[in-house]
C-alpha cells in the first residue's frame, strides 16, 4: 500500500481535529451560556450530548424516522430535559450559593447517565451518517461526510445563536442578565424566565453536538463525561462566558490533540491538551477572549 | 376524599398480602424439598455486574445462574444442591476485595470463582493465599498465575494474551508478512497485550514499525491511523475492548486503508461488533476461543459438543446472543462442580484436584492443568477467523 505524504497527513489531522473540535466548542458554548446568565458551571452539559446521540438512535435507528425528523424530534426532547432539569432542580433553590447549585449540576449528570444506561444499556450505539459513506480523498487524506456535516451544523448554531443574542428580545435580554442580573431585574426582565431559557437553550446544543457525533464516534451512556470535561477545557482556555471564545479554543483544542496524536504520540495526547490549557492559565488567567472581570471568581 | 382514597387501597393491600402469602407458601415448599436432600455445597463468586465493565461481569452472572439452576435441577452434586453466591464487584477493586473476605469469613465458601477483571483478581491474591481457599479467576491476565509459586490457590480460565499474539503472530508469517503496526488502549487490558506484542515480536522475529497508543473514550482515532499510514507496516494490530475497538476498524476502513490487514484481539469477540461496524469491518482478522464460533467448529472437534449445548441453551434460557465472556463463567463453574463432585467441600482437596485436572473439555479450549501452569491452555486455544459478509468465517 501506498505511503500517504506529510501534507496528506496534516490535512488528515487538521480535519480530525476540527471535527472533534467542533463538538468540544458546542459543549463550550453551552457551559457559557448557562454561566453567563447563572455563573453556574453546569456538569450536566456533556450528558445532553450523550442523550442527544442516544435520543437520535431511538428515532432515527429504531423508530426508522426520516433523518430531520428525527433530529428535530431529538432536539426537543433534549431541549425538554434541560428545561425540565431547571424547573425542578435549579428553580427551587431560591437562595442557595452557586457552589450548591454546581454540586446539583453533578448530581443531575450521575441521574442522566443512570437513566441512560436503564433504558438504553451499557452498548454503544451507531446511526448511518447523514449522507453518503464513502470518505472525500485530499491528497491522500480521506474526509468522511459526515466531518462535512459536522462543520455545517456547527456553524449553524454559532450563526443562529449569534443573531439570537443579537437581535432577539430574549437574547438581549439574556446578555443584559450576564451583564448584571439586579440592573436587569431592576429594568422588568424575568431573571427566572431567562435561566430557565438558558438550560433550555444548552442542552438544545448539546443535542445538536450528539446527534451529528454519533455517526463518527459511536455513543454510550457513559460518553458524556469526558466530553463534558474536554468542554469544559475549551470553555476555560476561550475565556469562561466568552462566545467566540468557546468555538476558536474548541476547535483549537481539537486540533492541538488530533496533531500531538499524529506527530509526537498518540499517548500523551490528552496530557499536552491539558498542559497547554494549563499554561495558558497561568499566562492569561482570564482566558484567551474572557476580560479580567469575567476571569475572577465570584462567589465560590 | 378520605374515604374513597382508602376504598382504593383496600383491594391492592388485599391482593398484595395474597401474593405475599403465596410467594412465602412457594418459599417454604421450596425450603421443605432442599431439606430433604443433603447439605449443600457452596461456592462463592464475584462478578463486575455493574459498573465500566459490567459487558464482562453480567453474560458470566446469567451464565453461573443458568449452571448452578441445570445441576440442581437434575439432583445437584452427588445429591448436594449447589448453592451459588454471586456478589457484585461493581468493576471496583476495593469492592472486590470486600465481596472475597465476605464469601471467605462470613459464607465460609471453599471455593470462589470469578472476577471478571484482572486488577481485581491480583487485588485478591494474598486474600486467597492466606485463606488457602482456591480461587478460579475469569480474567486473562498472565500474570494472575505467574510466578506459580506466588500463586499456590489461584487458577484461571481465560487463554492468556500470549496465546492471542501468538496465533496472530503465525498468521501474520503464514501469510508473508513480518513488519506491523500496533495500536492499543490505554486500560490494563491494552496495555497487558501491548506488552506481549512487543515481548513476543522479537521472539518470532516480527518487526514492529509503530507503536500507537489511546484513550478508551477517544472518539477518533484517525490520527494515529494516518500515522501508521506513513509507515512501511504490511498489517496493523489493534488490542482495546469496547467501543474503540470498533472506532477502530471504522477509521481503517475510511481511510482507505483495507490493503493493510487488520487485526483485532479476541476481545473482538462479539457479533455486535460486526453490526456497529457497519460494513467496515468485512475481511478483519481475530482469534476467537471456540465458544464464539459454534457453528464453525468442525463436528469431530472435543469441544463442539459442549459448545453446542451451552450455545443453545443459553439463547433459550436469556434470548441474547452468547458473549465469549459468560464462556469463561461456564469453564469455571464447571470445573469446580466436577471438582466437588469428585473431592467434596474441602479447599484444599479441591485446589489439588484442580492443579492435576487434565483434559478438562471447556467452552475456551481443553484443559491440562500442573503444578506449572494453572491456566492449562496453549495457543491451540484460539481459532483464527476473519470478518465475512457479516459473520465470522475460518481465516484461510
Amino acid at each position: 500500500m501506498e505511503k500517504i505524504s506529510l501534507t496528506g497527513q496534516l490535512i488528515q489531522y487538521i480535519f480530525t481535529g476540527i471535527t472533534v473540535g467542533s463538538i468540544y466548542a458546542m459543549v463550550a458554548l453551552g457551559f457559557n451560556i448557562i454561566y453567563n446568565v447563572t455563573e453556574i458551571i453546569n456538569f450536566a452539559q456533556g450528558e445532553f450530548v450523550m442523550l442527544g446521540g442516544l435520543i437520535m438512535v431511538f428515532f432515527s435507528a429504531f423508530l426508522k424516522l426520516p433523518l430531520p425528523l428525527a433530529f428535530l424530534l431529538t432536539v426537543a426532547v433534549v431541549t425538554g430535559v434541560g428545561a425540565l432539569m431547571e424547573r425542578f432542580t435549579i428553580n427551587p433553590l431560591k437562595n442557595a450559593t452557586v457552589l450548591t447549585m454546581i454540586i446539583v449540576t453533578i448530581a443531575v449528570s450521575i441521574l442522566l447517565k443512570g437513566i441512560a444506561m436503564f433504558v438504553w444499556g451499557k452498548d454503544p450505539y451507531i446511526i448511518p451518517p447523514f449522507s453518503g459513506s464513502e470518505p472525500i480523498v485530499i491528497l491522500g487524506a480521506a474526509i468522511q461526510t459526515q466531518t462535512l456535516w459536522v462543520l455545517l451544523m456547527t456553524a449553524v448554531v454559532v450563526v443562529l445563536l449569534s443573531l439570537f443574542f443579537k437581535k432577539t428580545r430574549y437574547g438581549k435580554a439574556m446578555l443584559a442578565c450576564a451583564d448584571d442580573p439586579d440592573a436587569a431585574r431592576l429594568v422588568g426582565i424575568k431573571v427566572n424566565t431567562m435561566v430557565l431559557i438558558s438550560f433550555a437553550l444548552s442542552a438544545a446544543i448539546g443535542a445538536v453536538a450528539g446527534a451529528i457525533i454519533t455517526p463518527i464516534s459511536l455513543m454510550e451512556y457513559d460518553r458524556g463525561a469526558l466530553l463534558g470535561l474536554k468542554g469544559f477545557g475549551a470553555s476555560v482556555l476561550g475565556g469562561l462566558g466568552s462566545f467566540y471564545g468557546a468555538v476558536v479554543a474548541g476547535i483549537l483544542l481539537g486540533i492541538i490533540e488530533s496533531l500531538c496524536a499524529g506527530l509526537i504520540s498518540s499517548g500523551y495526547k490528552d496530557a499536552v491538551a491539558l498542559l497547554l490549557l494549563l499554561l495558558v492559565l497561568y499566562v492569561r488567567p482570564s482566558g484567551l477572549f474572557g476580560n479580567v472581570e469575567a476571569g475572577k471568581i465570584k462567589e465560590f | 376524599m378520605k374515604i374513597k382514597g382508602r376504598a382504593v387501597w383496600i383491594p391492592l393491600a388485599l391482593t398484595i398480602s395474597l401474593l405475599l402469602i403465596f410467594s412465602c407458601a412457594k418459599e417454604k415448599e421450596e425450603k421443605k424439598a432442599t431439606t430433604e436432600l443433603k447439605e449443600p455445597y457452596k461456592v462463592g463468586a464475584v462478578f463486575s455486574v455493574t459498573g465500566r465493565t459490567s459487558f464482562l461481569g453480567e453474560p458470566e452472572k446469567k451464565t453461573a445462574e443458568m449452571i448452578a439452576d441445570a445441576i440442581n435441577n437434575i439432583g445437584g452434586i452427588n445429591g448436594h444442591p449447589l448453592e451459588l453466591i454471586i456478589y457484585d464487584d461493581e468493576s471496583d477493586e476495593t469492592k472486590c476485595v470486600l465481596a472475597v473476605k465476605r464469601l471467605i469469613k462470613k459464607d465460609k465458601v471453599p471455593v470462589i470463582i470469578g472476577p471478571s477483571l484482572s486488577g481485581n483478581t491480583l487485588a485478591v491474591v494474598k486474600v486467597m493465599n492466606d485463606a488457602k481457599v482456591p480461587l478460579v479467576s475469569c480474567a486473562a491476565s498472565f500474570k494472575i498465575v505467574t510466578p506459580v509459586v506466588d500463586r499456590k490457590w489461584i487458577f484461571k480460565v481465560p487463554q492468556s494474551d500470549s496465546h492471542a499474539v501468538l496465533t496472530i503472530f503465525d498468521h501474520l508469517i503464514a501469510n508473508g508478512k513480518n513488519k506491523i503496526a500496533i495500536m492499543s488502549v490505554s486500560t490494563g487490558f491494552g496495555a497487558s497485550g501491548r506488552e506481549e506484542l512487543l515481548r513476543l515480536a522479537s521472539e518470532v522475529g516480527m518487526t514492529i514499525v509503530a507503536d500507537e497508543r489511546y484513550g478508551p473514550k477517544d472518539t477518533d482515532l484517525t490520527a494515529q491511523l494516518t500515522r501508521i499510514r506513513g509507515t512501511d507496516a504490511q498489517a496493523i494490530v489493534n488490542w482495546s475492548v469496547g467501543p474503540t475497538q470498533v472506532l477502530a476498524v471504522k477509521n481503517w476502513y475510511d481511510l482507505g486503508m483495507t490493503a493493510m490487514p487488520f487485526y483485532q484481539s479476541h476481545g473482538f469477540g462479539s457479533r455486535k461488533n460486526i453490526e456497529l461496524a457497519a460494513g467496515a469491518a468485512e475481511g478483519v482478522f481475530c482469534p476467537l476461543g471456540r465458544v464464539n464460533i459454534p457453528d464453525l467448529v468442525p463436528a469431530d472437534h472435543p469441544q463442539k459438543k459442549v459448545i453446542m449445548i451451552y450455545n443453545e441453551a443459553y439463547q433459550k434460557t436469556y434470548n441474547e446472543p452468547l458473549s465469549s465472556f459468560g464462556g469463561h463463567a461456564w469453564d469455571a463453574l464447571n470445573l469446580v462442580i466436577d471438582a466437588l463432585r469428585q473431592v467434596g467441600p474441602d479447599s484444599a482437596k479441591i485446589r489439588d484436584y484442580l492443579e492435576n485436572r487434565k483434559n478438562f473439555v471447556g467452552q475456551h479450549g481443553v484443559f491440562n492443568f500442573s503444578p506449572t501452569d494453572h491456566n492449562g491452555l496453549t495457543k491451540e486455544a484460539f481459532e483464527m477467523v476473519v470478518v465475512k459478509d457479516g459473520d465470522w468465517a475460518l481465516a484461510p
